[in-house]
């Protein structure tokens, strides 16, 4: 990795790497920024970087108006529940496709990423009406059930790849052994396969947790994620960057934190089988 | 003493029953602007009068009428009030769609409700949805500029003298933009403007026969003279500017004139938000010379329930709540009469203290002057004025709006989106089966 | 090698995702199906009969759906440009020695984790407004007349935003794959004098073949059913009208799901076409 190079370039390298990714990331910063201005600040022209009396009162009003805890814990709720549904799903799904591959196998990973192209605005009554049939509007269970649905072809896929890079002799030696089938995949796979499974959640996550149709429109009160938080910030009467900016915060901000930490897992896991 | 105990018993949980019956959470859908936010703050003077909850969904304009149209449609039952608009109310109502409001208290006095928002809000002359505010559009003006520019403002100017005044009060150099109005795309953005503005040039959606009236030289010269008007004195990208955008350049001092909802006076007068509050004054919205129609808009943000929601009676117990004069008075007391919810009620308006509000005449004055069933010069067989109360509308007349932001935006010409407009309508309505 | 019995097992296995997958592809698909050879208004009263292919004639002869697809294939093909050439320049950039790469790393993927309504929201108000937006202040610095941004250059702002969206994803794949490529073999490569071009082309590039195929194939899928972006930013206007939100505009502006329906078969279609597309050009690099 730590290949050898002269200072000179390893300082233009980090001079540039440094300007584009703060390049990208200044967005996401101009909203932190103006998420503490007042409302009239937020749209001074000339704009203000720095200098402007911080304030917290978008947070206030924000925090007052909603009731941000609920939200927050549904957005994990339905994030998490339905990655590690999918991943109960997807898991014998993917082992058998790696290790004991049949002809039609790779048609069917391609028909999995296949479902994921229906138009979801275009299915909105047919399951509107099923939700309503099922009485499962607004239940965070209907939620997990349908992110985990429209993720688990990722899932599959990517789980399919990371276990593909499992030398096979390894599990051979353990069948020679006389390891049964759940011993195989919980002692041996499953630990081979940790990492891989650990970005596979977080890309879900993620994907869970940005995913704005369905969580819009099969929630009313009890299962409204931050999606439908956002929601209620978005293009009201009136002056609103300052309050959008503070809510859109708080609404990425979890999901950022996370990213933080894990930054390291996902450049090394994201693989979907790049690697050869 | 099994006997008591059963007794006991039985006496609990008859109570727990009753209390079951008495305290409800309703659900309520509603949109994401400052008078409604105000009354979530309000809540809990609602439950303190009734022992009811609330559980508030609170969702930005399109997001909530996609919502709220998906579950009335299918009956989702996710809701017990929605808060709905003018242009749905009475198809929904003529649907059965909406538990009918024609049992409110007399405490309510719903007689009080102003006659036009009555009539808007009503099918077949029941109400269906209790207006919490209402507003039609008005002029709205910077007095010191008009002032500099040796101009004054007449109580009902036309459109004539709104481009002397635009081209009178336009400073590029001073970053002052003659007029600012709304181009941008959608029914009820940029649709609902151009629509009043070719009402009040003699133009209309429809003849009696459902034929679209695009190509009829009314529209034309109302798109052109708005066209032209805005190339000249309005602002930079105006094709995309709603509500929001223009409120913000006028607040910013960037704008002459402004002709929007008459519920913008109170964002435009707060010294907190505005940097021009001290300088606005305001007037009836422009006509064409010689066109009896103004371009005022009607329009009310109300409560109505959706039939087949098993709390009817806490629902209708917070509509009262929220649309009653007491609502008024609180608010007034706790924030100043500038803030109350506006243009509902007629007692509002014979409220001393509220007749000192700057803005308040000229709103009533400009409520009155709407009529949504008469809306044209030309008689139509639709009721609605900036829309028209058909479910074709609104997809309709977005894309219509989307082609006349494409003039505005250089992208085609006037005739182009006109003969675009007239194709589309007349391909929804022969769908329709009005044709 | 797989014995009869691992094999059972292995499809007892793969029976709940595949039945699931089914259930969830076939009910929607045949919902959508059963809907569009119907007259459904919700407006008008509900499902009103049986109406033969008149939805599907009414969605195609509609002067609005050629264009739409078009600006669908437009908005995905101009995001996968961008963000897969971005995307191997950063990757190859973030590979090499650096202080802070961790930060580096976290500023660059950022944007993924920012939902599309959020984002959508902040370029429209924040950056490309064409009064209060800051690269209209930027263009005014520098003397220049502000650009009207999603109303003049509507299309490109567009794909400018989701490819903002996008960079960071095609990013850390290449940046995974890049990671894997022998060192040695560039490092010998760059002892020999080979040019930077040449290194670029005859190594990396073809070492990173397979990553950028998968870069491909997994954004078409969510890009052709991009949605937010559009709906905050233009509603559909000034030409940035796509597939997925024309039907929007029909299932749920002009409220009749059977024409919206009838779009969503041929939005099917059209991804498939693309699909098949896609396999025919990449998917030789897909081989397992």
């Amino acid at each position: 990795m730590a290949r050898a190079v002269s200072p000179r370039r390893k300082l233009i390298n980090t001079g540039l790497a440094w300007a584009i990714g703060l390049l990208i990331f200044f967005p996401i910063l101009w909203t932190i920024l103006t998420s503490f201005k007042t409302e009239a600040q937020a749209i001074a022209s000339p704009p203000l970087f720095l200098g402007f009396d911080w304030t917290l009162e978008n947070y206030g009003v924000v925090m007052e108006r909603s009731d941000y805890g609920r939200f927050l814990m549904n957005s994990i709720i339905i994030a998490g529940g339905s990655t590690i549904l999918g991943l109960i799903v997807a898991v014998p799904a993917a082992w058998s496709m790696a290790f004991v591959p049949s002809r039609r196998t790779k048609d069917i990973l391609l028909w999995m990423l296949s479902t994921k192209m229906l138009p979801a605005v275009g299915v909105l009554y047919p399951i509107y009406l099923l939700f309503i049939q099922l009485g499962l509007l607004d239940s965070r269970a209907g939620l997990v059930i349908v992110m985990m649905l429209i993720n688990l072809p990722i899932i599959v896929w990517m789980l399919y790849t990371y276990f593909r890079e499992i030398p096979v002799e390894i599990l051979e030696a353990a069948r020679m052994d006389g390891a049964t089938l759940k011993e195989e995949v919980l002692y041996i796979l499953t630990p081979m396969a940790v990492p891989g499974i650990a970005s596979t959640m977080l890309l879900n996550f993620i994907l869970a947790w940005n995913e704005a149709f369905w969580t819009l429109n099969l929630t009313a009160v009890d299962a409204a994620p931050l999606t439908a938080f956002i929601a209620s910030y978005s293009s009201p009467e009136g002056l609103f960057f300052a309050k959008l900016s503070a809510a859109s915060t708080m609404a990425i901000a979890p999901i950022l934190i996370l990213g933080w930490f894990s930054q390291k897992q996902l450049v090394r896991g994201l693989t979907f089988g790049a690697v050869k | 003493m099994h006997l008591r105990n059963a007794l006991r018993a039985a006496t609990a949980l008859s109570l727990i029953m009753v209390g079951a019956a008495q305290a409800e959470t309703i659900t309520i859908a509603t949109v994401n602007n400052g008078d409604m936010i105000r009354m979530q703050g309000y809540t809990d003077d609602f439950t303190a009068k009734t022992g009811h909850e609330v559980e508030w969904v609170t969702l930005e304009e399109n997001v909530l009428r996609q919502r709220v149209t998906t579950d009335i449609t299918t009956k989702g039952g996710q809701f017990d009030i929605m808060t709905i608009g003018m242009y749905e109310t009475p198809i929904w109502g003529a649907n059965g769609w909406l538990v009918p409001l024609d049992d409110l208290s007399a405490e309510y006095d719903v007689d009080d409700i102003l006659p036009a928002m009555r009539g808007g809000l009503s099918h077949d002359g029941t109400l269906y949805a209790a207006p919490f505010y209402g507003e039609s559009s008005m002029i709205m003006y910077r007095t010191d500029l008009m002032e500099k520019a040796g101009l004054e403002m007449p109580e009902a100017p036309t459109w004539q003298f709104i481009r002397e005044a635009a081209a009178a009060m336009d400073d590029p150099a001073n970053d002052i933009n003659g007029i600012c109005l709304r181009g941008k795309a959608g029914w009820g953005e940029g649709g609902a403007f151009i629509t009043v503005t070719a009402n009040s040039f003699g133009a209309r959606w429809f003849d009696e026969e459902w034929m679209p009236q695009f190509d009829q030289p009314e529209w034309k010269a109302a798109l052109d003279f708005y066209v032209n008007l805005m190339n000249d004195y309005g602002p930079e990208g105006y094709a995309t500017n709603g509500f929001n955008e223009n409120l913000s350049l006028f607040q910013q001092g960037k704008c002459g004139m402004w002709i929007d909802a008459t519920v913008a006076a109170s964002f435009v007068t707060n010294p907190n938000d505005s940097t021009v509050a001290d300088h606005v004054g305001f007037a009836l919205a422009p006509n064409a010379e010689g066109v009896e129609k103004r371009s005022n808009w009607l329009w009310a943000w109300a409560l109505a329930i959706p039939a087949g929601t098993q709390k009817e009676e806490a629902a209708k117990a917070f509509i009262e709540w929220a649309t009653s004069k007491d609502y008024i008075e609180l608010v007034a007391a706790k924030e100043g009469w500038a803030n109350v919810p506006p243009g509902a009620r007629t007692s509002l308006y014979e409220t001393p203290e509220y007749q000192d509000v700057p803005f308040a005449k000229m709103t009533l004055d400009s409520i009155n002057a709407a009529d949504p069933t008469n809306p044209t010069v030309d008689p139509v067989p639709y009721v609605g004025i900036q829309f028209v109360a058909i479910p074709e509308f609104a997809g309709m007349a977005t894309e219509v709006s989307q082609e006349f932001s494409a003039a505005y935006a250089g992208q085609q010409t006037v005739d182009e989106a006109l003969a675009k407009a007239q194709a589309i309508a007349t391909e929804v309505m022969e769908a329709a089966g009005y044709r | 090698m797989a014995t009869k019995a691992s094999r059972s097992a292995a499809r007892l296995m793969m029976a709940p995702a595949v039945i699931l997958l089914l259930g969830w592809m076939l009910v929607p698909l045949i919902m959508t199906l059963w809907f569009s050879f119907r007259t459904y208004l919700p407006l008008r009263g509900g499902d009103q009969g049986w109406t033969g292919f008149d939805n599907y004639v009414r969605f195609v002869s509609s002067s609005a759906f050629w264009p739409a697809v078009q600006t669908t294939l437009l908005i995905v093909l101009g995001v996968l440009v961008i963000t897969v050439c971005l995307g191997i320049l950063l990757a190859i950039l973030l590979d090499q020695p650096m202080w802070g790469q961790g930060v580096v790393r976290i500023l660059v993927i950022a944007p993924f984790f920012v939902m599309p309504t959020v984002s959508a929201l902040v370029w429209k108000n924040m950056f490309m407004d064409p009064v209060n937006g800051l690269l209209a202040h930027l263009w005014r610095f520098f003397g220049a007349e502000p650009v009207s941004w999603l109303s003049d250059a509507s299309l490109q702002s567009i794909i400018m935003i989701v490819s903002w969206q996008w960079l960071p994803f095609a990013t850390l794949i290449l940046l995974t794959a890049i990671q894997s490529l022998d060192s040695e073999q560039l490092e010998a490569a760059e002892m020999d004098g080979a040019p930077v071009l040449k290194r670029f082309f005859y190594i990396i590039l073809p070492h990173l073949s397979r990553a950028i195929t998968i870069v491909i194939l997994i954004q078409t899928i969510f890009l052709l059913a991009i949605f937010a972006e559009i709906f905050v930013t233009t509603g559909g206007a000034f030409g940035t009208r796509t597939l997925s939100y024309l039907i929007f505009q029909r299932v749920l502006e002009s409220q009749n799901v059977g024409l919206g329906s009838a779009g969503g078969v041929y939005a099917i279609i059209l991804a498939n076409i693309v699909a098949i597309f896609l396999m025919r050009i990449v998917g030789k690099n897909l081989d397992t």
